[in-house]
């Protein structure tokens, strides 16, 4: 049985005529200890589809219209609101991008990372516990870190005691909404690395998500590529990475700046995002895409399995 | 040989906390800690009222009504206390030259309860029976004004505090809710709050006093006072921490706090409250003085503490009369304690206001 078990899920932000589709038939499993990365461009549905997860957005406005959420076998959009207050932190962690604003200001740190421990193991909610966590995330001289503020730490550290935090409940899967996007290069390699050592340590799942392409090399199993609210394909890393079958993921790939080569321009992909509620009919893809036929405008191409564990929402993947 | 010196052998700098930066402002503001230091003095001395105060209130002087005040004057390196003498008339009275006696410390007086709990008898000052040392006069039963005005500024300081404290604990809570849930349980507070505070607070305040029955015990018009005057305080206070929350409840922190699972109560509790203390600090220090001058009001119009207890709001009841104002104006010596107190009050509330302002320097 997969950890998690995400089986075409469909998400409106509003109800009735005002629905709009947030997002539209997402389906994905992640494997126990399995890293699994979303990319996909700012308002895709990326940090939508991971919050509901753990069924953190606020319904309304959200409406969950269909699929399910298998987390441990069981479907976290039907479960009481203690159950969730369990599964949060219990069995999935979150950190966020801006780690600065997820630690609250007002409390010392120490005393934040134990409120994780206080809901999950109360047994284990001391100073020892902290500072072996803060040890473990790799915070010099913890046994005086635990009485600073978060204002008090850099971005890096900041983030780090965010990590503490999620792994204070010893989930089964960290799910990580751009970790990186607010810290420098260096420090954004060292939490990575920190993130990879973690997961083979403790044997954890990751969730990342990213719209950094070699974060995605370094750190993925497998990577689901959203655009407009649905996964257009889905392959394991390195496969997506050397041969992209579906022309957004190619258009992506390269978008990337590249060291060599005699380009001097980046090369970008034709056109805007559509907005949430203005998609286009047929493959939302299509007004940019390249190799767009006529009758992609008239219906929405099926994920479909191309090849063993390769699944492409285009019928022309073929085409070069 | 001289040893090389060490880089630094400086102490690393510990950070300070929010509590502390805010004590560092607050120092360099002199107006304030003057004020913090007035008030400091005034609940001492209501906390230990019966020591301080040399009677009873309750304590009548039958041949001295309306006496004027008496002060020890020093007399050979002591101070000493006169005896007066009525005249015939109207409440007229002379000091008897060369009839003095000693004032005593740490004397024997009437019996108190020290907090309210130790029996006691031993006062600060004190004189004997002949030599009466009224500081601030008496008034129409012969009580003095001192002592009384001493007691009574157990009632009236305590019913701020009190009343701030139930007052902004509900609003805190009620604003927290109804700002973190937003919709329609918003809508709802949002308009028993406007309901609440459209209404004239003097003419809410003596209809819900009709509400309750009009014989009561001392204690229970006291209980009854700060219920009236927190159910009129509490609104304002809700309104400003839901408008707070409203931001506080799109901060990331937030949303931390939910992913580890922690319920909406203990979040707007522990993560959205706290945040607003600095506000609620200065807004409760700037509000004390409204609690004592409701007491002072309610008192004033007969249906707040009664007779025989001691109220700075009943004992200017009894200096209402023109003519007891221009012929024994110590009467109106609590109008005094009120103006210092409320003074000083809105001293450390502008002090906190500043300190707590981050921007300010």
């Amino acid at each position: 049985m997969n950890l998690l078990e995400i089986k075409n899920l469909k998400m409106d932000f509003g109800k009735g005529a005002n629905a709009l589709r947030a997002i539209d038939d997402i389906s994905f499993t992640i494997g126990a200890g399995e890293t699994v990365c979303l990319v996909g461009e700012s308002g895709c549905g990326k940090t939508v589809t991971a919050l509901s997860i753990a069924h953190l957005v606020a319904t309304p406005p959200a409406n969950y219209v269909g699929g399910e959420i298998l987390l441990n076998g069981q479907d976290t959009l039907k479960m009481s609101a203690r159950e969730l207050q369990n599964i949060r932190g219990g069995v999935v962690s979150y950190v966020f991008q801006d780690p600065g604003a997820s630690l609250n200001p007002v409390f010392r740190i120490g005393n934040q990372i134990k409120e994780s421990l206080k809901l999950h193991r109360p047994e284990k909610a001391d100073d020892a516990e902290v500072i072996r966590l803060l040890k473990l995330v790799g915070i010099p001289a913890p046994e005086s870190r635990i009485r600073n503020y978060s204002f008090e730490m850099s971005g890096g550290m900041q983030q780090r005691v965010m990590i503490a935090m999620a792994l204070a409940s010893e989930p089964k899967l960290l799910v990580a909404d751009e970790p990186t996007t607010a810290l420098d290069v260096t420090i954004q390699a060292q939490i990575l690395d920190l993130l990879r050592d973690l997961k083979q340590r403790l044997g954890m799942a990751i969730l990342l998500i990213t719209h950094n392409l070699g974060i995605v090399g370094d750190m993925a199993d497998r990577v689901a590529v959203m655009y407009a609210g649905q996964i257009v394909e889905l392959a394991p890393a390195r496969e997506l990475l050397r041969r992209p079958l579906h022309p957004y993921t190619k258009a992506l790939m390269n978008s990337v700046p590249k060291l060599r080569g005699d380009t001097n321009r980046l090369s970008a992909i034709p056109g805007n995002v559509p907005r949430i509620g203005n998609f286009p009919p047929g493959c939302r893809f299509a007004p940019r895409c390249p190799i767009a036929k006529p009758e992609c405008s008239e219906k929405i191409p099926e994920l479909l399995e191309v090849e063993p564990g390769r699944f492409v929402r285009c019928p022309f993947w073929k085409t070069e | 040989m001289e040893t090389a010196t060490p880089i630094s052998t400086a102490e690393p700098k510990l950070a300070l906390s929010p509590w502390q930066l805010f004590w560092q402002r607050l120092k360099r503001r002199k107006i304030a800690l003057f004020g913090g230091a007035v008030l400091i003095f005034l609940y001492l001395v209501a906390i230990f009222a019966g020591f301080i105060s040399p009677y009873d209130y309750q304590r009548l002087d039958r041949d001295r009504f309306f006496h004027p005040p008496i002060w020890p004057k020093l007399e050979h390196f002591h101070f000493v206390v006169p005896r007066y003498e009525q005249l015939p008339g109207d409440f007229v009275y002379r000091a008897v030259s060369g009839d003095t006696q000693p004032l005593h410390f740490f004397v024997r007086g009437d019996k108190y309860k020290l907090l309210g709990l130790i029996p006691a008898s031993i006062h600060l000052f004190g004189s004997d029976g002949n030599h009466p040392l009224y500081l601030f006069g008496t008034d129409q039963f012969g009580r003095d004004v001192f002592s009384r005005l001493i007691y009574g500024s157990q009632i009236s300081l305590s019913i701020g505090v009190i009343g701030i404290l139930l007052s902004f604990s509900f609003g805190m809570i009620i604003g927290g809710v109804s700002g973190y849930f937003a919709g329609a349980t918003d809508t709802v507070i949002m308009r028993v709050c406007e309901l609440i505070m459209s209404i004239p607070a003097l003419y809410l305040i003596i209809s819900l006093r009709a509400t309750f029955p009009p014989s009561m015990t001392s204690a229970q018009i006291y209980a009854m006072i700060i219920i009236i005057l927190s159910f009129i305080g509490w609104a304002s206070m809700a309104r400003v921490i839901r408008g707070m929350t409203l931001s506080l409840r799109e901060q990331q922190f937030v949303l931390a706090a939910r992913t580890l699972g922690q319920s909406h109560l203990k979040i707007i509790v522990r993560h959205i409250l706290p945040n607003t203390f600095s506000y609620v600090i200065v807004a409760a220090t700037l509000n004390v003085p409204y609690y004592i001058l409701g007491e002072v009001v309610l008192s004033f119009l007969g249906v707040g503490i009664q007779e025989p207890s001691a109220s700075w709001g009943l004992m200017l009841n009894a200096a209402q009369n023109t003519e007891y104002m221009k012929n024994y104006p110590w009467l109106l010596a609590p109008g005094a304690a009120i103006f210092v107190t409320v003074l000083a009050f809105n001293f450390l509330g502008d002090g906190l206001r500043d300190a707590a302002d981050t921007k300010s320097l």
